[in-house]
């Protein structure tokens, strides 16, 4: 089997969801398949490395400068190129905004669609299955792709990363046209330091009960101590506590972490949908009524302006990895 | 300037989702539908636009007319006509329903069935969600703009049109805390994400106009060229469910504490 996968690097460190995808596209090819990666630009020596320890033989690389290098109508192409010459059976990207506008394209143009947002990725002989949650998470649904190669995005933190392989990948250099009608203009850093939700493997998140924007220190102050990305409910975010870059649910980000800390967050049916991905879930709340403690694996009753600060307190007293 | 809005029909967020008997779909007839979210959005960025190119008159030439036109475009069965009819009572014009009952549809079927009507309108820009509340495929819209062969920007949340030199400036989100900026020529499609604006509510003089707006409709087949379905749903099932956990008790410092230790030492995520 031979799996070709969209590879996401971000100034000369390869994504870890990346590396988690090309380790499970390698496991999936077994011993007798192959794993190719598809680049935008040219990889540095520390990115092909870790896309060869990842499970990529081969590198496809889109030679594109600048910052239309993030466009995927620019790289649709090179990406369509990569895939004749690679013949694969299977395409895959992470569901992050980058990999699902480019898988989109892509499949687009080849009249097929992709299987969006995967969170569990099988293979049998009849090819591949796929997962995914539709009505916000109210089921589960088992896609399979009916022709070659299948398409599909998945959501980063769905596998175990494991990198295995010496790290020497073929590199392959391909074409890149700027894009018909569409141009990157510039990119600018709204929040400096933000860690991505989508991408966190861990979160903590605050809803309506953090009372104001200035109150999210305390959430901050703890996340800085996991090494945490910061969440919000839809509540906080139309309150104007934060902006709507850290809304998690179904009209904000669905994410998969490891660890959810939900603070002050009474747990709507559409918050739940989207943190339902998530591995450990800690509930943090003042309402020994609120939902969220139905689906936490620990909950503390208590206000969390003393709660939260001394988890925060803990964490940094024993160390966290 | 023709405006063209994609708007789907979704089961509303509030609904309990329940699985048919054929494991494939879902039991439909306790649903209350409305239309997505986030093509609510689309559609108050639509009537914006219009608005500010200034709608048409009653003493305006048809040329006028269609100069600020919103035409909402759906892919459904026959009740998807309600949240239409809904859309038309907001502000939108006219309505095009693609008629979808015993279709089997995934979003390059869909995407080519509303690319295949959108083709017939020539639209100055269409507004689409950035995905869809029940499927959540999120890539119907780019696929229209694939096959139309015209330029895409989603999900976006900010829009400056130039009209002059017919482009539209998008802001969207491209990683954490980073926004890119996209210069689309027009015609091009544009999904729209939740803080782009606030959605209005149907007015109730909107509600009695919109009975004489028109909706015309069209066989999916008509609009010819589909593809073969190529994602096949084999079955739904129930999300797992998460069961009630451990409650720690204690003083806030001993909360902290025990939890900080399970974390650790039962859980193993810190």
């Amino acid at each position: 089997m031979k799996i070709l996968v969209v590879a996401e690097s971000e100034g000369g460190a390869l994504k870890r969801h990346s590396a988690e995808l090309i380790g499970k596209a390698a496991s999936l090819a077994g011993a007798e398949g192959e794993v190719a990666a598809f680049a935008a630009g040219v990889p540095d020596e520390a990115v092909s490395h870790a896309l060869g320890m990842a499970g990529a033989g081969r590198v496809y690389a889109a030679d594109v400068a600048g910052v239309t290098a993030r466009s995927g109508q620019a790289l649709a192409s090179p990406l369509c190129e990569a895939i004749a010459g690679f013949d694969p059976d299977a395409v895959l990207g992470s569901a992050t905004p980058f990999g699902a506008d480019l898988m989109a394209r892509a499949s687009m143009r080849l009249g097929r669609g992709m299987s969006a947002d995967c969170t569990s990725m099988t293979a049998d002989d009849r090819g591949f299955l796929f997962e995914r949650p539709v009505y916000g998470g109210g089921a589960t649904a088992t896609v399979r792709p009916r022709s070659r190669p299948a398409f599909a995005t998945v959501r980063p933190n769905s596998f175990p990363n494991r990198p295995a392989f010496d790290g020497s990948p073929e590199i392959s250099m391909l074409d890149a046209a700027e894009a018909d009608g569409a141009r990157i203009e510039g990119v600018e850093q709204s929040e400096p330091g933000m860690l991505d939700l989508a991408e966190a493997d861990r979160i903590v998140a605050a809803g309506r009960g953090i009372g104001g924007a200035g109150n999210f220190g305390v959430i901050r102050d703890l996340a800085g101590a996991l090494g945490a990305a910061v969440g919000a409910s839809r509540a906080a975010v139309d309150e104007g506590f934060i902006s709507h870059d850290h809304q998690v649910g179904q009209s904000g980000r669905a994410v998969s972490p490891s660890l959810y800390i939900a603070c002050g967050i009474s747990g709507s049916i559409q918050h739940m949908s989207g943190m339902r991905g998530s591995k450990v879930v800690v509930a943090i709340n003042s309402d020994p009524e609120a939902q969220i403690f139905a689906r936490a694996d620990y909950g503390i009753v208590g206000d969390m302006f003393d709660v939260v600060p001394a988890l925060a307190e803990e964490i940094r007293r024993m160390g966290c990895d | 300037m023709k405006i063209g809005v994609l708007l789907k029909e979704v089961p509303d967020s509030e609904s309990i989702i329940r699985i048919a008997a054929d494991a494939r779909s879902i039991e439909t007839d306790r649903l209350q539908w409305t239309i997505n979210p986030y093509d609510e959005i689309a559609l108050e960025e639509a009537l914006r636009l219009k608005e500010k190119l200034g709608g048409p008159s009653a003493t305006a030439s048809p040329e006028a007319c269609r100069a600020g036109e919103v035409v909402v475009i759906t892919a459904g069965p026959a009740r998807a006509v309600d949240s239409m009819r809904k859309a038309l009572a907001i502000g939108a014009d006219r309505g095009i329903l693609i008629r979808t009952e015993g279709l089997e549809l995934d979003p390059a079927t869909t995407a080519s069935v509303l690319a295949g009507a959108a083709r017939r309108e020539s639209f100055d820009v269409i507004f689409a969600g950035k995905t869809a509340f029940d499927d959540g495929w999120g890539q119907v819209h780019i696929g229209v703009a694939e096959m139309l062969g015209i330029p895409c920007a989603s999900p976006v949340e900010r829009i400056e049109f130039d009209m002059r030199s017919k482009e539209a400036l998008c802001a969207r989100p491209a990683s954490a805390g980073i926004k890119e900026t996209v210069r689309l020529r027009l015609p091009a499609v544009i999904g729209c994400e939740k803080g782009l604006n606030q959605p209005r509510y149907a007015s109730l003089p909107g509600i009695i106009k919109a009975r004489s707006k028109p909706i015309a409709e069209f066989e999916a087949s008509v609009l010819g060229g589909a593809p073969e379905i190529s994602i096949l749903t084999e079955r739904l099932s129930p999300p797992p469910e998460r069961r009630m956990g451990r409650m720690i008790g204690g003083t806030p410092r001993e909360a902290a504490r025990e939890l900080a230790r399970l974390l650790r030492e039962e859980a193993k995520v810190i």
